[in-house]
Formats: C-alpha cells, sequence, structure tokens
C-alpha cells in the first residue's frame, strides 16, 4: 500500500508543472498565435533549437507585438518523424487555433504536411525543409517557402566550379536520400551543361560516421571532390578526408551544410580551404547580418548557422505580411496573399522574393572557409545575385525532367 | 466480493467504455477526436502483439514490419494505381498475411532471445525495403496523399467524425474477434506453449503448428492496425516501419499488461495520450515517459491489468 501512496504522490507532482499551462491556454483569446514544429528531442534536437532560438530571437526583437495585436509563439517536438510532425500540427491548428504554422526540418514532414495545409487553408511556411519538389512539381497552394531548395545553391556552384575554379572532373559523395541527390544532382547538372564531367558517384547511408571504406574508393584523376554531409558526418568526414591524406592531393568542395556554423565551431585545421555553396554565412558583411550574428550569439549562446537565420527569417516574413494586412489574420486569403506577395530587403541573408512557384530568388554564396581570429568562417568568395530554382533554365522545360535522384542525372560514360 | 460480482463489475466497466466511446466523439473538438482514433488504431496493434507477448510467450521486436507493410501496400495502391478504398484495403491486409505466412517458417522454430533477434531482423528487412526501394516507396521522403474515397456509404469517411466510426467498428470487430481466438482450443493450447513448450510437445500438440499460426493471426491483426493508420494519417514513411515504432509498440503491451486484451488497448490509449498531451507542456517529455515505464517495470511488471488487480483484491480485504 506505501508503494501505491508513493507513486500516486510521484504522479501527481509530475503533474504538477502542466496545470498552469493548460489553464493559461483556455485563457488566451485575441493574440496572434504562431505554430512552429521542429525536432526538440532525438539525434536532430540540436539543430530544432537552433531554429525555435532564430524564431525566438525575432519575435522577442519585436516584443512579441505587431499591428496592436499581441503574439503568442506555440512550439511542438516533433522527433524529427513525420507521422508525430502530423499529430502536432492537427493539434496545433486544431486544438490550439494558431494562424500560421512554421518550421519543420525533414523533407518527409515537408511532403507530409502539404495535403493537410491545403485541406485546412493554413498558412504554413517552409523556412528550413528544401525538398526541390516541394515548389516544383508537387507545389502546395498554403505553402510558401521562405527557405530554398537543395539544388538551389548547386546550380551556380556547378558552373563556379568549372568556370572559376577550372575543374573538369569532379568526384561526389553524400548522404543517400533525397536532399543528397538533390544538392548533388544540381551540381552536376550545370557543371556537365559547363563542360566538366562527374566521373564517379558515392553514396553512404545517412548519419555515416566512418568513411574510411569509401574514402580508398574515391577515383584519384578526379580534379576535385564534391561531399554532401551534415552534423556528425560533416564533422568526421572532413576530418577523415585530411586522415587519409586526400586533402593535399585533391580539393574539397561541398554541399553548404557540410560547413554550416551548425558544425564549424567544432572543427579544425582540416575545414581550412573547404569551398561550398549556400544562401547563408555567418560571415556575409553586412550591418545587418553582423547585428543578427552578434544578437543570435547572444540569444542563443552559439554561432548563427542557417538553421538559425531561416526561422528568424521566417518569422520576419510572417510579422511584415501581418503588417502589410493590418493584423487581420482571420481573412486567410488575405493573409496568403500577403505571405506570397511579399519582398524583404533586409534579412540577414540579403534580399528575398517569392517567385511564382512559392520558392525564393535570393542570393547564393560562395564560400571558403577561412581562420579568422582564431575562429573559422564562411568568407564568402562569390556573390551569385537572385538566383531562382530554376537557375537559368525555363521553368517549364526545367519541371519536365525527373526530379534529381540517386540514377538522375546519370553518370555519363 | 463473490465471482458474480465480479464479473458484473467487467461487464459494467466494459459497457462504460463502449458506451463512451460510442457516444461522446461527435461532441469532442476535432483534435481530440483525431488523438482518439489513433488511439484506437494502436489499440488494435498492441492486441495484436499480445497474441505474441502475452498469450504466446513470445516477444517480438518487429512487429511493425505488417503495421508499415499493410500501410505502405495501402499507400502504394492507393496513390499510384488509384484503387479504391476497399481494394487497396483488402490488398494491404492481405500483404501482410502473406509475409506472416513466409516470415512464419522462419522464426516458428524458435523461442526466447533468439525469437526476439530474427523478429528484428525481419523487421528491419523490410524497413530497409521501404527506406531504400526508392521509385517504390519514394524511400525517405515517404508517400504523401493517400485518398480516403467513399465506401458507398450514404456517408463518406473523409469525414473525421464518418472515419472514427469505421475505425470503432474495425476495433470492435477485433477486439471480439481476437477475444474469442485466445479463448478457442487453440487459444488456450498458445497458453500451454507459453508456460512449457516442451510438455504440450509432449502431449502430443504440434507446437510449430500453434506458433506459426499464431504468428500468423498477430501479423494478420497488426496489418490491419497499418490499414486504418495509412488511410488516418494518409501518409506512410519508413518511420512507421522502425525499429522505435516496434519497441512502442512493445511498451504497449508492458505498461497495459500483458495476457490480457484490454490491458495492451488501454496501454495504447494512454501512450499516445501522454506523447501528445505531455509534449505540448515540456520538451523534456521523454524523460517522464521514461519514468513512467521504470515505475511500471520496478512495481508492476504485470502492467496496468495487475495494478488493478491489487486494487481490487484490497478492496475484498
Amino acid at each position: 500500500m506505501k508503494k501505491l501512496l508513493l507513486i500516486i504522490v510521484a504522479v501527481s507532482i509530475m503533474a504538477i508543472p502542466f496545470i498552469p499551462g493548460s489553464l493559461l491556454a483556455a485563457e488566451t483569446k485575441g493574440p496572434i498565435k504562431i505554430g512552429f514544429i521542429a525536432p526538440l528531442s532525438g539525434f536532430s534536437a540540436q539543430t530544432g533549437k537552433d531554429m525555435l532560438s532564430g524564431l525566438e530571437l525575432y519575435l522577442k526583437e519585436q516584443n512579441y507585438q505587431v499591428a496592436g495585436r499581441k503574439i503568442v509563439l506555440i512550439s511542438e517536438d516533433t522527433e524529427a518523424k513525420p507521422a508525430v510532425a502530423m499529430t502536432k500540427s492537427r493539434k496545433l491548428v486544431e486544438k490550439d487555433g494558431v494562424h500560421v504554422l512554421i518550421g519543420g526540418l525533414m523533407a518527409s514532414t515537408g511532403y507530409a504536411l502539404m495535403p493537410y495545409v491545403d485541406a485546412q487553408k493554413i498558412p504554413a511556411i517552409y523556412c528550413i525543409m528544401a525538398s526541390d519538389d516541394l515548389t516544383q512539381r508537387e507545389r502546395g497552394k498554403w505553402m510558401v517557402r521562405t527557405g530554398w531548395t537543395s539544388s538551389q545553391p548547386s546550380h551556380p556552384f556547378g558552373e563556379y566550379a568549372y568556370k572559376e575554379l577550372g575543374y573538369r572532373k569532379i568526384a561526389t559523395i553524400g548522404f543517400d536520400y533525397a536532399f543528397g541527390w538533390e544538392v548533388i544532382g544540381g551540381f552536376q547538372r550545370t557543371f556537365e551543361d559547363a563542360g566538366g564531367k562527374i566521373i564517379q558517384k558515392l553514396w553512404t547511408p545517412v548519419g555515416n560516421l566512418d568513411y574510411g571504406p569509401y574514402l580508398g574508393q574515391i577515383n584519384k584523376e578526379a580534379d576535385a571532390v564534391l561531399g554532401l554531409f551534415f552534423g556528425a558526418g560533416a564533422l568526421n568526414f572532413v576530418k577523415q578526408y585530411k586522415e587519409y591524406g586526400l586533402k593535399d592531393k585533391i580539393p574539397l568542395l561541398g554541399g553548404g551544410t557540410v560547413t554550416d556554423e551548425h558544425v564549424l565551431p567544432s572543427m579544425g585545421d582540416e575545414a581550412i580551404g573547404v569551398i561550398t555553396a549556400l544562401h547563408y554565412s555567418e560571415a556575409i558583411d553586412t550591418p545587418i547580418n553582423k547585428k543578427f550574428s552578434q544578437e543570435f550569439r547572444k540569444f542563443a549562446g552559439k554561432a548563427a548557422s542557417y538553421y538559425g537565420e531561416g526561422p528568424y527569417t521566417g518569422g520576419m516574413w510572417i510579422i511584415d505580411a501581418i503588417k502589410n494586412i493590418k493584423g487581420n489574420v482571420e481573412d486567410r486569403e488575405k493573409f496568403l496573399a500577403a505571405l506570397k506577395s511579399l519582398k524583404v530587403a533586409d534579412a540577414p541573408r540579403g534580399p528575398i522574393e517569392i517567385d511564382p512557384y512559392g520558392n525564393p530568388i535570393q542570393n547564393i554564396y560562395i564560400r571558403k572557409v577561412e581562420r579568422v581570429w582564431k575562429e573559422l568562417q564562411n568568407t564568402v568568395i562569390k556573390t551569385y545575385p537572385k538566383v531562382s530554382q530554376f537557375w537559368t533554365y525555363n521553368p517549364a522545360e526545367y519541371m519536365k525532367q525527373p526530379l534529381y535522384s540517386r540514377d538522375y542525372p546519370p553518370l555519363k560514360p | 466480493m463473490g465471482v458474480e460480482s465480479k464479473y458484473r463489475m467487467k461487464a459494467a466497466g466494459l459497457l462504460a467504455a463502449i458506451a463512451f466511446l460510442a457516444l461522446v466523439p461527435p461532441f469532442l473538438p476535432s483534435y481530440w477526436l483525431t488523438i482518439l482514433n489513433q488511439m484506437l488504431i494502436f489499440g488494435v496493434l498492441a492486441m495484436s502483439l499480445d497474441i505474441l507477448m502475452g498469450y504466446s510467450g513470445l516477444a517480438s521486436f518487429g512487429h511493425c514490419a505488417y503495421f508499415g507493410a499493410s500501410a505502405y501496400v495501402v499507400a502504394i495502391l492507393s496513390t499510384r494505381y488509384h484503387l479504391g478504398f476497399v481494394m487497396s484495403g483488402l490488398s494491404g491486409l492481405f500483404a501482410s498475411i502473406v509475409i506472416g505466412l513466409i516470415f512464419g517458417f522462419l522464426v516458428a522454430h524458435t523461442a526466447g532471445v533468439y525469437f526476439l533477434m530474427i523478429t528484428l531482423a525481419l523487421g528491419m528487412v523490410i524497413w530497409g525495403l521501404a527506406y531504400r526501394w526508392v521509385s517504390m516507396t519514394g524511400g525517405d521522403n515517404g508517400i504523401a496523399g493517400i485518398p480516403r474515397p467513399d465506401v458507398g456509404l450514404p456517408i463518406s469517411l473523409d469525414d473525421p467524425v464518418a472515419f472514427y466510426y469505421f475505425t470503432l467498428i474495425v476495433f470492435a470487430a477485433s477486439f471480439v474477434l481476437l477475444h474469442v481466438f485466445v479463448r478457442s482450443p487453440f487459444g488456450q493450447s498458445l497458453l500451454g506453449i507459453r508456460e512449457s513448450e516442451s510438455r504440450m510437445r509432449n502431449l502430443g500438440y504440434n507446437t510449430w503448428l500453434h506458433k506459426y499460426l499464431g504468428y500468423v493471426v498477430a501479423g494478420t491483426f497488426s496489418g490491419l492496425s497499418g490499414v486504418l493508420w495509412a488511410f488516418y494519417n494518409r501518409f506512410v514513411s519508413p518511420m512507421d516501419v522502425e525499429l522505435t515504432s516496434s519497441f512502442e509498440a512493445f511498451l504497449m503491451v508492458i505498461l497495459g499488461g500483458a495476457g490480457t486484451l484490454t490491458g495492451p488497448a488501454v496501454g495504447a490509449g494512454i501512450i499516445v495520450f501522454l506523447k501528445n498531451f505531455i509534449s505540448a507542456y515540456t520538451h523534456r517529455w521523454l524523460l517522464i515517459l521514461g519514468g513512467i515505464y521504470v515505475l511500471t517495470i520496478l512495481y508492476f511488471p504485470g502492467g496496468l491489468a495487475e495494478l488493478v488487480r491489487r486494487v481490487t483484491k484490497r478492496w475484498e480485504d
């Protein structure tokens, strides 16, 4: 009996923190509610927390107020599982009554959510989820992407590698899933259109940590190697690339996440000289970005990565759109139109506008890792202004081609 | 309290649960309705796993293979080949039966830890297919936009309330069927195998065949919940087939109490509720869920069912 009592007491104590929360939630009426989803537990929790910090920082700068209305931010953990993301979004939309959804990390979450937000007619801001087809062959009406498509930075990068770096033959290695295929596929298309040739494509499981077996296979005739990893995989790959003696023989290029600031502070000299492409770098030399970077470091206690900048700018997007409709978010069609027609000139990453397919047209930065004042940074060595997701191709023609995949574009004989 | 009044209490509890599940939902806010719906779906999954864990004494770590395979078959047939609700649903169910018949050959002669390992491996095979057979399953991206078409009834299942009742009927039917199954002489022989397989063999039972059929039945009902899940969530991804999903089903059974059908169904309900409720208030919700598991294992290894038994016994004393 004592044990039973003990358990009842323990459970009741655990329940106490939840009571005020539920009472508060019932009281709120009137403020504008923003629903945020991201993985806040599990292996992607750090990235999810960066995302949340970015959004919170922007809302804090606005004092959680816009157009005379208060803003309430409700965040939910997706565990990096699309099914959980669905359940949490249902909760945010149907129970909490949020006016707009923002967040999401995994591409699969993006695909899973789209039919739901279209059915519920709730504007959803995709500030990180980058799967190409979300704004290409399988677009939805109620989704507004303020992030990027995976292949968007790769297109100018492929051309840059051929024309300015002078490479002719490149071998690629990357995580074997949609994001990897799209980043590498986009590079292959423009690099080969310019006249270069991809001579080898290696794929590793997502989250792989030991690259020894793969590094040994790399074709030594390559002028450069293009890698695509993130998180611990990126750390290990860059490190092992040097340990295997490849760094001094074959220069290393990468997708933007390889040296993104979510991993860069943990890297050492092995990363110096790696060239990557992305729509953001913490080292972009503008007053707006410098201020953002400082504030983010103060707020979150770590470097501002693209995972922090994405939701920060996403928050800016929402607030600016709400200002344009004078706070009347209840008129959802108008709200959506305001979100889609917005142009932001002063995001940390630079000016952004949305193309007719719902994807940003924005600057793409070619970055090179350098050590400045003891700290590694992604120094911008070239800026491609106003890059569209279709690069210089005709959108209709582009979408007739298949989506980049493991086997597309194929290796040329 | 006599045996008769005990039965009366049980029947009253069951009636109250049925009345609640049947009458309240139309008045629930849509969010809670979807949560309740999810509870019923995972209830079917947990009950099917209990056939193995509780009644046959075989702990499976790959039970979501059937759940996921059926969900994928539904998703592929209904989005790519535009098969109707009935046809794709039945095909999904059929798929889990076929897989059960095949995998059964590989697992039915094992027991204990070997059974656990081989079901885990087979579960990973299905996961690998879902993840790597990209042209068919969409790989990591999963398959979205599963339609929920009419079934020829006057009401469309697109409506959440209608779909809830559809799930409820399937759940109730599964409950009754599984109840009959475990009370049947066949189900009793499974219990016998759980207690002592060698003795059952000496008594002349073909224990391999019994385990084989029990495994197929469990897989079929797991597949049934997968069919419901595909139509409910309208999205499938490799995460549905993952080891963690199988493990979650495992914990539902443990929490509710293996060896009773009501227990795992309630356990599934509680875990779905906790996952969605606690996580809304704290990001440390996994810690609380973990704490509940530890407390269960330490104090009530028989799960909630044992807790209820103990409490009623105290009442009697």
